[in-house]
C-alpha cells in the first residue's frame, strides 16, 4: 500500500526540485503517477490532477506523456540489458523528431555511451547503466526530467558523477524532479526541495530551508552543530 | 541414403512451417505474455477464404485475401477482446483465446462439412525429380518462403523502430512506457504478423504432399504442433521457435517413416518433455531468475 494524499507539488520551469523521504514515504509512487504507469504496478489515481502548464497529463497514457516532454528514469534504472547501449538510445529516442541530435547531445554528456555502443547493455557496470537509463530518457528530447533515486546502489565517486551530470542537464535547460533517499547529494543540486513522509508533504520550500528543517526535524539539531556520528541517537 | 535425403528434406519443409507458425506464437508471448491458443484457428480461417474465393478470383489472389484475413482476424482479437482487459492477468486471456478457438474452428468445421479441400494449388502435388530422388515441390517452396520471411523478421527486429519497440517492450514494459514506445501499438502489430504468418502456413499445411488431410479438423492439429515447437525452443526466444519448429518437423518426418504414422503424433511431443526435463525454459528461452 502506497498511497499519497494531499500532496502539492510545483515544478519550476528551469528547476532542480528534490523530493525527500523514507522508504515507503510515497516517493516513487508520485513520479509513477506523473509518468502514467501507475497502471503498470496495479495502482489507480482516484483523485487530483496533474499539470504541464495549461494540459492535463493524468489523463493520457505513458507514451503521450512522453511526448508532451515528461520523461521518467525509474528506479533501479531498468534498462533494456538484452540490448545493445545504442539499441537502448535507439528506443529512447523513438518519440524523438529529431534523434541524431538528440543522440549527440547524449554522448557529449556521456561519452562512454559513445564508446560502448555496441556492447550489450546489461555488461555495463551500475554507474554506467545509470548513464544510460539517464541518456536514454534524454533521447526523447524532455522537457521535465523525473529521476527516481538515480544514486541508488553506486559507489560514492559515481554518485558525484550523477550529481554534476543532473547539474550539467539543467543547465541546458531541462527542468529536474529528483527522487532521492541520499538527501546530501539531492540536497546539493537541487534549488527546491519537498520532503515526504508517510504520503503527504512533511516540508518544502528553497533548498536551504528545508535542509536546515530536515537537520532539525530528523537529527533533533541546527544544522550548524555538528556531532560526531557516535554520539547521534539511536 | 536417398530415402534419408529425401526425410530431411522433407522434415525441414515441415520444419519450415512450423516455425514460422512458432514465431507467430513467440512473437504474440513476447509482447503480451499471452499464449495464444487460437493459432490453429487463424491457421483454419486462412485457408477457409483460400477455398471460397479461388474458384472466383484465381488461386494467387485468394491466397493474398487468404493470408491478410488471418492477419486481420488476430487484429481483431486483440483489439476488440484482449485489449479491452488490459490489466487482466495473462492467464485469463489465454482462457478467452481458446474460447475464441473453438468457436471459429467448430463454425469452419461445420461449414466445411465432410469435404476436405486442399489448398496449395500452386505447388501441390507437382514433386521434383533431382537424380535419384522426389522431392515434394510443397516443402521446397515452403522452405524457401520460410527462409525469406524469417530472416526479414530478423533485420526488421534489429534494424527497424517497430523491431526495437517489439524487443524493448518485451524486455521490459514499464520502461518501454517511459520511453514513449506505445504498448497497444506493439501489441497489436505482434498479433497483425502472427496471424498474417499462420494465413501463410496453411497454404503449405492443407496439402496433399504435407499430410494429406487438408483443410479440416487435421489442419487444426497440426497447427497445434507449433506449440511444443515454441515450448521446446523457449517461449519467449524467437530463435528459440525457428529450432524448434525445425526440431519438431524432422522429428514428425523421421518418426514416419521409421516407427508409424501414429508414434509420429506423440513422437513430437516426447521430445518436447525430454528437452523440458533437461532444460525447464527449454532451449533458448530465458531462465526465471531472482537475485537474493
Amino acid at each position: 500500500m502506497n498511497a499519497l494524499h494531499g500532496v502539492d507539488l510545483d515544478v519550476p520551469d528551469d528547476g532542480v526540485l528534490a523530493v525527500l523521504g523514507a522508504n515507503g514515504a510515497g516517493k516513487s509512487t508520485l513520479l509513477r503517477a506523473v509518468s502514467g504507469t501507475l497502471g503498470l504496478h496495479r495502482g489507480i489515481v482516484t483523485g487530483g490532477t496533474i499539470h504541464q502548464g495549461e494540459l492535463r497529463l493524468d489523463r493520457l497514457g505513458p507514451a503521450q506523456i512522453v511526448r508532451h516532454g515528461v520523461v521518467g528514469v525509474p528506479e533501479g534504472r531498468q534498462i533494456f540489458t538484452r540490448m545493445t547501449v545504442a539499441e537502448n538510445l535507439r528506443a529512447g529516442g523513438i518519440a524523438s523528431t529529431d534523434r541524431a541530435a538528440a543522440r549527440d547531445r547524449v554522448h557529449a554528456l556521456f561519452p562512454l555511451l559513445a564508446e560502448r555502443a555496441s556492447q550489450r547493455a546489461g555488461l555495463l557496470s551500475g554507474g554506467e547503466q545509470q548513464m544510460l537509463a539517464i541518456g536514454r530518457a534524454l533521447m526523447a528530447g524532455p522537457k521535465l526530467l523525473l529521476l527516481d533515486e538515480p544514486s541508488l546502489g553506486l559507489a560514492p565517486l559515481m554518485v558525484e558523477r550523477i550529481g554534476e551530470t543532473i547539474r550539467e542537464i539543467h543547465a541546458q535547460g531541462t527542468a529536474v524532479v529528483l527522487v532521492e533517499q541520499n538527501a546530501a547529494m539531492a540536497l546539493e543540486v537541487a534549488d527546491h526541495a519537498v520532503v515526504l513522509s508517510v504520503g503527504s508533504v512533511a516540508m518544502s520550500g528553497p533548498v536551504a530551508e528545508v535542509a536546515a528543517g530536515v537537520h532539525q526535524h530528523y537529527l533533533g539539531t541546527a544544522a550548524t552543530e555538528r556531532r560526531t556520528l557516535a554520539r547521534w541517537p539511536g | 541414403m536417398t530415402t534419408f535425403l529425401q526425410l530431411m528434406v522433407n522434415g525441414l519443409g515441415k520444419g519450415a512451417v512450423f516455425a514460422l507458425l512458432a514465431l507467430g506464437f513467440v512473437v504474440i508471448y513476447k509482447a503480451t505474455e499471452v499464449v495464444n491458443f487460437a493459432h490453429g484457428s487463424l491457421v483454419l480461417f486462412g485457408g477457409y477464404l483460400v477455398l471460397v474465393t479461388k474458384d472466383h478470383i484465381g488461386w494467387a489472389a485468394a491466397a493474398i485475401i487468404g493470408i491478410l484475413s488471418a492477419g486481420l482476424l488476430a487484429l481483431a482479437v486483440e483489439r476488440l477482446l484482449l485489449a479491452r482487459s488490459r490489466h487482466a492477468d495473462p492467464f485469463s486471456l489465454a482462457l478467452l483465446t481458446i474460447g475464441v478457438d473453438v468457436i471459429i474452428t467448430e463454425e469452419i468445421i461445420r461449414r466445411l462439412g465432410v469435404s476436405v479441400p486442399f489448398i496449395g494449388d500452386a505447388w501441390d502435388a507437382k514433386p521434383i525429380q533431382l537424380g535419384g530422388i522426389t522431392l515434394f515441390r510443397t516443402h521446397l517452396v515452403a522452405l524457401l518462403v520460410a527462409t525469406v520471411l524469417i530472416t526479414a523478421f530478423f533485420l526488421a527486429s534489429r534494424y527497424t523502430n517497430w523491431g526495437i519497440a517489439m524487443r524493448a517492450q518485451a524486455e521490459n514494459r514499464e520502461a518501454a512506457a517511459l520511453v514513449g514506445i506505445r504498448s497497444s501499438r506493439v501489441t497489436a502489430s505482434a498479433w497483425l504478423l502472427a496471424g498474417l504468418l499462420a494465413g501463410i502456413a496453411v497454404l503449405f499445411i492443407a496439402t496433399q504432399d504435407f499430410s494429406g488431410a487438408g483443410l479440416s479438423r487435421g489442419t487444426h492439429s497440426i497447427a497445434l504442433a507449433a506449440f511444443p515447437a515454441a515450448i521446446l525452443g523457449g517461449l519467449d526466444s524467437t530463435v528459440g521457435a525457428i529450432v524448434g519448429g525445425v526440431a519438431v518437423g524432422l522429428v514428425d518426418a523421421l518418426s514416419t517413416y521409421y516407427v508409424s504414422f501414429a508414434f509420429a503424433k506423440s513422437a513430437v511431443f516426447l521430445v518436447m518433455l525430454v528437452v523440458l526435463v533437461v532444460r525447464p525454459a527449454g532451449l533458448f528461452g530465458t531462465r526465471e531468475t531472482t537475485r537474493v
